[in-house]
This record gives C-alpha cells, structure tokens and sequence, in this order.
C-alpha cells in the first residue's frame, strides 16, 4: 500500500506542476490578439480556413456562436453515421465487419460527437478500421474541440463588454492544430514505444505456446488512445479499453494515460482564472474541486485495498477482480477516479466488479459531474455552481448578487437553474423507466442492488457525457441504444445553450464597480461555499438513488 | 445557406485532417521507430510462425506450463470482455473460496493466498502475473515435467520485471516469456 500511495501522489504531483504552464499557453491558443503562437501555426491555419470558407477576424454574437455548434455538430454527426451504417461497403476493412445496425449507429455517433463514448459494440469486432478512424478517432477531436470552443467562449461573455464571443471555426481549429494535434502525436508515438500497436494490417493468426490456436486483432490503436485521452473522450479500440494490454501495455503508459486525462481539464481552470484577470477566483475553483477529488479518489483507493472482508479473511487481500496486474490496485483506483471526475469514461479496471464503496465513488462523480470535469464542459458546470453560489450567497446577506462586476439576475439564473436541473431528471427518470420495463430489465446482468447500480450507472454516464460503464449491463438492445443516445444529447447541448445564451446575457451587462458591499467571490472562505452548496444539491438529489445502489449494497456486504 | 455550407466544409476537412492524415502518417512514424511493438509485440517460433503476442495472454491447459489469470473472453482477442462480478455478493465469496482451496492443495501451508490467482482479469489477456502467483504454480509444474523446484524459481526470478523507474506499476512476470523459457528446458 505504501508503494501505491507513492505512485498516486507522484502522479498528482506532476500534473500540478503541469497546470501553470499548460494554463497560460491555453491562454495564448485561444488569445484574440497576435502572439508568436501564429507565427508557427499561422500558414497552415490560413490555409485550412480558406479550404472551408472561414474567415478568421469575424466575431461571432452568441446567437451567432451558438447556431455554429449545434450547426456543426448535427453535420459531423451525420457524417460517422452514415461512415457506420455503410461500413461493410467502404475499404479499410481488413478483418472483414459487416455495417452496423441503426439502432446502435445512432447511439455510438452520438457517443463520439457528444465527447461521451459510450459503447454498445466492441471495437475488435463492431467496426472497421475506416469507422475507428472517421467515426470514432475524427469525432474525438472535434468534440473535445467543441467543448473548449464553448467554454472559451463562455469566458469572453464573462469579461467583455459586448456581445463577442469569438469565432467558433476559429476557435476549435486552433484548439486541435495548437493543442490536439500535436500531443496527440508526441503520445502516439511514446504510447507504440510502450507496445500499443500502430497498424494497417489486419488480425494475425497466432498457434499458442500450447498448441491451440488464437487470433490477434490490431489496428491504428496509438492514434485512437492519445487523443481519446487527451480530449476526455474515453472509447476504447478494444471492447476492454485501457485495461487491454494493446491499449495501455504498462504502467508508464498508464501513467501518460492519465496525466493526459488531467491535463487540459485542470489547466483550464487556471486559464479561466489567467483570462478574467482573477487568478484567485481561477483557484477558488479548482480547490473547491480538489478538495471532492482527493475525497473520492482517498474512498476508492482505501475500499479496494481493504476488498471483501469475507474474502480477506481467507487470505486473499485486496479486490483484484476485473483488475491488471501491472497496475495493481492503486493504479487501478486512481484511473477510476480520474477517468469519472474529468468524465473520460476509459476504464484500466473493470468498473462493475468495484467493491460497492468503488462503484459508489464512481457514481457520484458522475452525478456531480464538475469535478475538473470533461474538456470545458467540466469548467462550465463548475461555473454553473458558482453562479448559484454567488446567488445563494447575494440572498442571504440580502444583496443584490455580482459576478465580475456583473449583476446575476433572474435571466441568467433561471438559465442556470435549467442547465443544472436537466442532469438528474436525465438520469434518475430514465432509470424508472427502465425498471417499470421488464424488456430493459433483462439486460441486467447482476441482480438486487448491483442491479440497480448498472442501470443507475448507464444514464449517469450518459447525462454525464463520461461513456465507462458497468459492464455487465447488455446495452445493445434498443431501448439502451436509443434511450441512452438521447440522454447524451439532452446531457450534452441543452447545458451548452443555456452557458452560451448566459455568455451573451452577461456580456451586454454593464460593469458596477467594485466597493467595499460587493461580496468577494475569491476567498477561501468562498470556496467552502461553493464546495457546501456541489455537495448539498449534489446529496439532495441523488442520494436516495445512492442509498438504494451502491450504499445498502457496502451495508449488505458479507463480512 | 452560406452558413450551412461553411459548416459542412469544416466538418469534412476536420475529418480528413483529424481522421485519415493524422493517423496515417503516425502509422508511417511508428512503423519506422518502433516496428515491433507497432505491429503487436509478436512472437515467433524457430521456424518463423506467429505464436503469440508478448502482451496477450493465451489459453494454457497443459499442466506443464505455467497458467495466465482466469478469462472471461476465453483468451480469444475477437471477443474482449472482462470480469463483471459483482464483488459483495454470497455468491462470490463461495466460488473464490473453492479457488482458495484449490491453490492450498497444491501449496499446503501458504496463508497470504496471490490475490491475482483467484480473480478473473480486467481485460481478459492480463499476459502477468504477480511473481508470487507464478510461484504458486511451482509445486503443479514440478510434479508434472520432472523438474526441480529451485529451478523453476529460478526461472521465474529471472523473468520479474521491477515497477518502471523504480516507482510505477506492480512487480509481474509475463506468462509467455516464462512458458517460452519453460518449453526450451523441457525440450531442448
């Protein structure tokens, strides 16, 4: 344990040491004003935008803005569709798979393009390898793209005086030429250097050390797993995901994996805080959610190190089921809570097989969904709770409640009230749903409680945008495919029209000046607040689903 | 309509850019720099043939080698699926107790029972295992090929990989580099 210990906290420390640096060159990607970042990437930008029609000095309003995501990304959607649905037809197919059906062509484009990557298929014998790269690794880009575009755009609102949110073209094309692109390269290759394969070729056919017989599938996987990291994204090549060996091979791969995960989510944080000229409030935010990480991750890690108490007292200690041995148990902990909090849905350990307290951990930061959080999104949401925070805070003392100067007022809170309300109604009524239908009970794999935690834990992973799973859950029927792809899309879009039409809101405000009645939002003491006010309507709502799932299942545990 | 077509022109070349050219040429990179690994870490017997992947677990039956952890995909790489037991269950802790009993007749007298031994693995290839689990099996090993059991202790000893600079992952032994070097001492 103390070996595992170390490892966690080595990690922790490096992407600590990370967040400064990577925060101000985030700043200076998504800057509006020349810096020497265009004297590299400029040519090749300008080129790229005279190809689409783009032109880069136009600023778009929000309602501009806003009309260029959803615009976008209903094409891009179309377009992996139609990539699956003809998949048998199109070259690149080496291990010969047919097209996909519908239902679950449906779902897994909306998977990929709502940055969740949820999978009802399994990589190794549910797509070609033109599908993994034009519907699955192209998606990865452009959605994590797009939840930087939004959450950059939604800063501008935040410290301009008119209603400017930038170029959305501009800006996620900067994002994946400035950011995406080029680490997920460098990774890429340092991810083959570990043993993930790199390959056109199709499957080998292999006679075993023991004379039987074995057939090894492959494919372009180190591409797929940088940026399916590095964008928060999360699907795997293989059905296993980051627990297949060709996924993530060692330990140094699954050290990469991770900082990965974590990089751009917390570095934003401190961007946001670099770009509103606030630093402080940047850190009011990221300790509030410091504080939840450290929490869920210290609970997963001490559960799966103490495993079944009737199993330890045979002698076998510590839960490795659905476990790696290379990484061991605190390995496997901290990608689970890494993989929920900054809602990647990757998994190095089987989710489903967690001790309750494991799955409990999982759950919740799904549920919370702004711990770091996915690319952008996770910052939106936590900006979400801050602006509930501050109007919580403006009731009670009885002022009225500033953000930057600026007056929160019913508009903007009852927007924010939408964007934050959605998320349980999307998880908690589907999940009834499912129980009054005994068609969609029969996918349950594990009965009782653990029954109730797989359905539970497909729509929070849904609405939560994350896409990890317990996977015994059978979900390529069509009430999952369906009812989880629209889930994903209500989880997705309705919270960024709400951010983005608050950016506009807030944007055309005029700024009051700061005096001595104005409630500081950048104090410790706030932070507090705001972590009070996650936990409270975090508990509020999801707690009695929680009770019933993974709580009462740790209560029941056999001793 | 002007925006409609601007949309759709940046959606195909994203997904040109993003969906064939990057991940081409990093296969032209990889394929260059690392060509094994990139190619999935194969082995090859004497006379060429493909027997395996390094990282791939495979099925051993014969009692003469030594076993990789429990598969849910029945190590066939075509189907990956990992383990989904619910772990809290009465269930559970009576199939991992008939798995502890099997390892104490082999080893009389072991307390602390390889955790790795007795569950199934993550991704259904877990090709390691714990230098403890693989000594577990040495007892099986020696009464079926005749050999001794310092020697197949040793055999695993050579094989232990440590944690990464010293600090990341788990100590292990790969099962397949241990049961190649077995097969080359049983048959010469």
């Amino acid at each position: 344990m103390g070996m595992g210990f170390l490892q966690v906290a080595v990690t922790l420390a490096i992407v600590m040491l990370l967040v400064k640096p990577v925060g101000t060159y985030l700043v200076n990607v998504f800057s509006q004003e020349k810096t020497k970042l265009d004297r590299v990437f400029g040519p090749v930008e300008r080129l790229i935008y005279r190809i689409m029609g783009v032109r880069e000095g136009e600023s778009m309003g929000w309602r501009g803005y806003l009309g260029a995501v959803l615009l976008s990304n209903f094409i891009m959607l179309i377009l992996c569709y139609l990539v699956l649905r003809l998949q048998g037809h199109l070259p690149m197919n080496p291990d010969g798979i047919g097209s996909m059906p519908a239902g679950q062509a449906f779902n897994t484009a909306v998977s990929f393009i709502t940055n969740t990557n949820w999978q009802s298929y399994s990589g190794e014998n549910g797509l070609s390898y033109l599908s993994q790269l034009l519907a699955i690794t192209f998606p990865m880009f452009t959605s994590a793209a797009t939840g930087f575009a939004v959450a950059i755009a939604f800063i501008r609102g935040l410290a301009g005086r008119k209603d400017e949110l930038g170029n959305f073209y501009v800006d996620v094309t900067r994002s994946i030429t400035r950011i995406f692109l080029p680490l997920s390269f460098l990774v890429a290759l340092f991810l083959v250097f570990q043993g993930v394969p790199q390959t056109v070729l199709g499957a080998v056919h292999a006679s075993t050390l023991d004379g039987g017989e074995q057939t090894i599938t492959r494919g372009l996987i180190a591409s797929l797993e940088s940026i399916k990291h590095l964008g928060t994204n999360g699907g795997g090549w293989m059905g296993t995901n980051a627990a297949h060996p060709f996924e993530n091979p060692t330990a140094l791969a699954n050290l990469i994996h991770i900082l990965c995960m974590m990089l751009l989510p917390t570095a934003l944080i401190y961007a946001f805080g670099l770009m509103i000229k606030n630093k402080k409030q940047g850190w009011v935010l990221f300790g509030a959610m410091s504080v939840i990480f450290l929490a869920m991750l210290a609970t997963v890690f001490v559960s799966e190190y103490r495993g079944v108490g009737a199993v330890d007292a045979m002698g076998v200690h510590g839960n490795m089921e659905g476990k790696e041995v290379r990484f061991g148990i605190s390995e496997s902990a901290l990608f689970t809570t890494v993989t929920t909090a900054a809602t990647t849905g990757s998994v190095n350990n089987m989710h489903e097989s967690l001790t309750p307290l494991g799955g409990f951990t999982a759950l919740a930061e799904m549920m919370l969904n702004n711990v770091f959080g996915g690319k952008g999104v996770g910052l939106l949401n936590g900006l979400l709770y801050l602006i509930l925070a501050i109007f919580i805070c403006g009731l009670m003392v009885g002022r009225t409640p500033e953000f930057l100067g600026k007056k929160i007022e019913g508009k903007e809170v009852k927007l924010a009230s939408i964007a934050l309300l959605i998320h349980p109604l999307i998880i908690l009524a589907p999940t009834a749903i499912a129980f009054l239908s005994p068609n969609a009970q029969s996918s349950i794999a594990n009965g009782g409680m653990h029954g109730l935690s797989e359905v539970l834990y497909a729509f929070a992973s849904g609405a939560a945008n994350n896409g990890s799973a317990f996977g015994g859950l059978s979900a390529n029927t069509d009430f999952y495919n369906i009812g989880i792809g629209v889930v994903m899309l209500l989880g997705r879009y309705v919270s960024i029209i709400a951010m983005i039409a608050i950016a506009g809101s807030l944007a055309v405000k005029r700024v009051v000046p700061v005096t001595t009645g104005t409630l500081r939002t950048n104090t410790p003491l706030f932070s507090g607040i705001l972590l009070v006010i996650i936990l409270v309507i975090g508990a509020l709502t999801f707690f009695p689903s929680l009770a019933l799932g993974p709580i009462a299942e740790h209560l029941a545990m056999p001793k | 309509m002007k925006s409609m077509f601007i949309a759709l022109r940046f959606s195909i070349v994203l997904m040109l850019i993003c969906g064939l050219v990057y991940p081409l040429v990093t296969t032209g990179f990889a394929q260059v720099l690392f060509p094994k690994q990139a190619d999935g870490s194969l082995m090859t017997a004497a006379d060429g043939t493909v027997t395996g992947s390094k990282l791939i677990a495979q099925n051993v039956e014969s009692s003469m080698l030594f076993h990789p952890r429990a598969s849910n995909a029945k190590y066939d790489p075509t189907a990956s699926a990992g383990s989904n037991r619910a772990v809290a269950t009465t269930d559970y802790v009576k199939e991992i107790g008939d798995k502890v009993a099997a390892v104490k007749a082999d080893n009389p007298g072991l307390a602390k029972i390889p955790a790795d031994l007795v569950t199934v693995s993550g991704s259904g290839f877990d090709p390691d295992l714990s230098p403890e689990a693989a000594k577990a099996q040495v007892a099986r090993i020696s009464k079926a090929t005749g050999m001794s059991a310092d020697a197949l202790n040793k055999l695993i000893d050579d094989a232990e990989q440590g944690r990464q600079l010293s600090i990341f992952g788990e100590p292990r032994v790969n099962v397949n580099a241990l049961n190649e070097a077995l097969l080359k001492q049983i048959k010469p």
